[in-house]
């Protein structure tokens, strides 16, 4: 699967409001909701559902990449939402360090083997020093989906 | 299981084999390798001091990297090869083994009517 297959370039955020882990899970589905990718109403619902899954287990993997997810009926196909912050923002991460990109992602109910595939997506590219260092210096939403489409195009990136 | 050995002696003296071992195993549990089992594993893997490689296909990645673990999408029935190598390489295949197929992640076997 490539990134362009489910990341909603309309949901990007260039540059995090929020400054706390809960507050940037916020910022993603809201944004993924005002992009119509969540379905009416569920946008609550689905933020709940992100925070009670982080604080199961943090998705902190280290190297400032942390990426929160979850399973939920409000849709019917993978899709996920990207964000940065310059400050850095805890989240419990794995190697303690805070997280500097953020990438949401909601994952149909009752097909976990996209899920898998749109995961392996997200950790080919994040496990790459070049691909964390490139999305942590875009500097708009247009950097980001171009670095995007680029990973996709070109693996070696 | 199968191994190789080689004898090597450490710095007291003392024969301490080396070993290789590998081993299919097979994904069971519904939702299939995501986040959570992939942290058990790591974890489990991270006991031992044995070099720990898990592969799909042509697909080989570190058994105690959650972040590559994750690369294998590993889906309800796609079958993984272990391989460990080093001292405990033995146990620490079995350990996984137990994990993937017995404990299946203490999570839910699929439906009978899907498979």
């Amino acid at each position: 699967m490539k990134l362009d297959d489910f990341v909603c370039f309309e949901a990007i955020i260039p540059e995090l409001k929020s400054d706390y882990r809960d507050g940037v899970i916020t910022e993603l589905v809201t944004s993924l909701d005002k992009a119509g990718k969540l379905g009416r109403g569920n946008r609550e619902d689905v933020t709940k559902a992100v925070i009670k899954r982080e604080k199961e287990a943090s998705t902190g993997m280290g190297k400032g990449v942390a990426v929160p997810h979850v399973k939920h009926p409000a849709v019917k196909d993978v899709i996920a939402a990207i964000g940065q912050s310059s400050m850095g923002i805890d989240f419990v991460a794995l190697d303690k360090q805070p997280v500097y990109s953020v990438i949401l992602l909601i994952s149909p109910a009752d097909n976990p083997d996209r899920h898998l595939q749109a995961m392996e997506s997200i950790f080919r590219h994040l496990q790459k020093e070049k691909f964390r260092k490139f999305l942590r210096q875009a500097q708009n939403a247009e950097q980001i989906e171009d670095l995007i489409r680029e990973a996709d195009e070109n693996p070696s990136l | 299981m199968d191994g190789r050995s080689q004898n090597n002696t450490d710095r007291q003296g003392r024969h301490r084999q080396k070993m290789a071992c590998e081993r299919e195993v097979q994904i069971r549990n519904a939702e299939g390798l995501h986040m959570r089992p992939a942290m058990q594993f790591v974890d489990v893997a991270n006991r031992f001091e044995s070099e720990i490689s898990v592969s799909s296909g042509d697909n080989s990645v570190d058994g105690k990297s959650i972040m590559q673990m994750s690369m294998l999408a590993a889906t309800c029935g796609t079958k993984l090869k272990i391989k460990a190598d080093g001292t405990d390489a033995q146990q620490a295949v079995e350990a996984l083994r137990e994990l993937v197929e017995d404990r299946h992640f203490d999570e839910p076997l699929p439906d009978k009517k899907r498979y």
